[in-house]
């Protein structure tokens, strides 16, 4: 699936790259674990929203953040991700509804 | 051989990890084997985050030699009293401030021990903290 497939369905584009292809997830809110357990293409599902998460999901070469629960994220997060191609979406959603949908997908 | 050198400057949250990326696009261009990358990466990041969040910064030198990749932090942070228990998977010193931001789940060491090949740390208390780590290119 790519990021694109999400938006409209209770998901905003923050930023990045619609096209990006999402393959597999984790969920998770403490950097060092995503930092380790993030694979290549994974959505990313966090209620974190510091600009940390930009360079977690970069070095992991994540498909893309979704910051869920109606997090926004801080000052100059877009910023930072625009420099590192980072995609970021939000949602009103939760990290179990959004894994729900990303199921159907079956990525 | 490649050297790079970075200053880390300990009181900006919003660079940590900018050394790791720039190391990390640097291997890649060179055309290192990607699951090379991927552990050097993890481990450098989170010792590039110790560095800024219980040391106020430090120096990194990075060697890039064709059998292997050496990674070494320098800090003259508070040291490590127990280096025992830093080590310990689900400890930390964290405070809640940095811990809000989602650090301190005290997995980091374990991270860096687990993917690097070879890992030394060196801690005089009151005096600093050196980490070596050296990555097997094969
Ligand atoms: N460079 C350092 N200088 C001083 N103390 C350190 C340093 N690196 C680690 N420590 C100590 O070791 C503990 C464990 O470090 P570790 O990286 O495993 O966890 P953390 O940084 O607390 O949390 P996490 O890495 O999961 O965000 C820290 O809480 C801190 O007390
Ligand atoms: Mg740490």
């Amino acid at each position: 699936m790519i990021v694109k497939d999400l938006l409209g369905n209770g998901f905003r584009l923050i930023c990045g790259d619609e096209q990006r292809e999402i393959r597999g997830c984790y969920i998770g809110d403490l950097l060092s674990l995503a930092m380790s357990r993030i694979q290549k293409d994974n959505a990313w599902i966090t209620i974190q929203s510091n600009i940390n998460i930009v360079a977690v999901a970069s070095l992991m070469e994540a498909g893309c953040i979704i910051i869920c629960d109606g997090f926004s994220p801080d000052d100059g997060v877009i910023q930072r991700a625009d420099i590192q191609e980072v995609t970021i979406l939000r949602t009103e959603l939760s990290a179990y509804e959004v894994a729900k949908i990303l199921s159907k997908y079956e990525i | 051989m490649i050297e790079l050198h970075f200053d880390v400057d300990g009181n900006d949250f919003t660079l940590a990890g900018e050394c790791s990326s720039k190391v990390k696009k640097m291997l890649t261009q060179i055309g290192i084997a990607p699951a090379v990358i991927r552990k050097t990466a993890i481990a450098m990041y989170e010792g590039e985050i110790n560095m800024v969040i219980h040391a106020n910064g430090g120096k990194i030198d990075v060697m890039v030699e064709p059998e292997k990749i050496t990674v070494i932090l320098k800090d003259t942070g508070p040291g490590i009293k127990d280096i025992k228990k830093a080590m310990e998977e689900g400890f930390s010193t964290a405070t809640n401030q940095v811990r809000e931001l989602g650090f301190g789940a005290g997995m980091g060491l374990p991270n860096m021990e687990k993917y690097s090949d070879e890992m030394e740390i060196d801690t005089v208390l009151g005096e600093g903290t050196t980490v070596k780590m050296v990555f097997y290119c094969n």
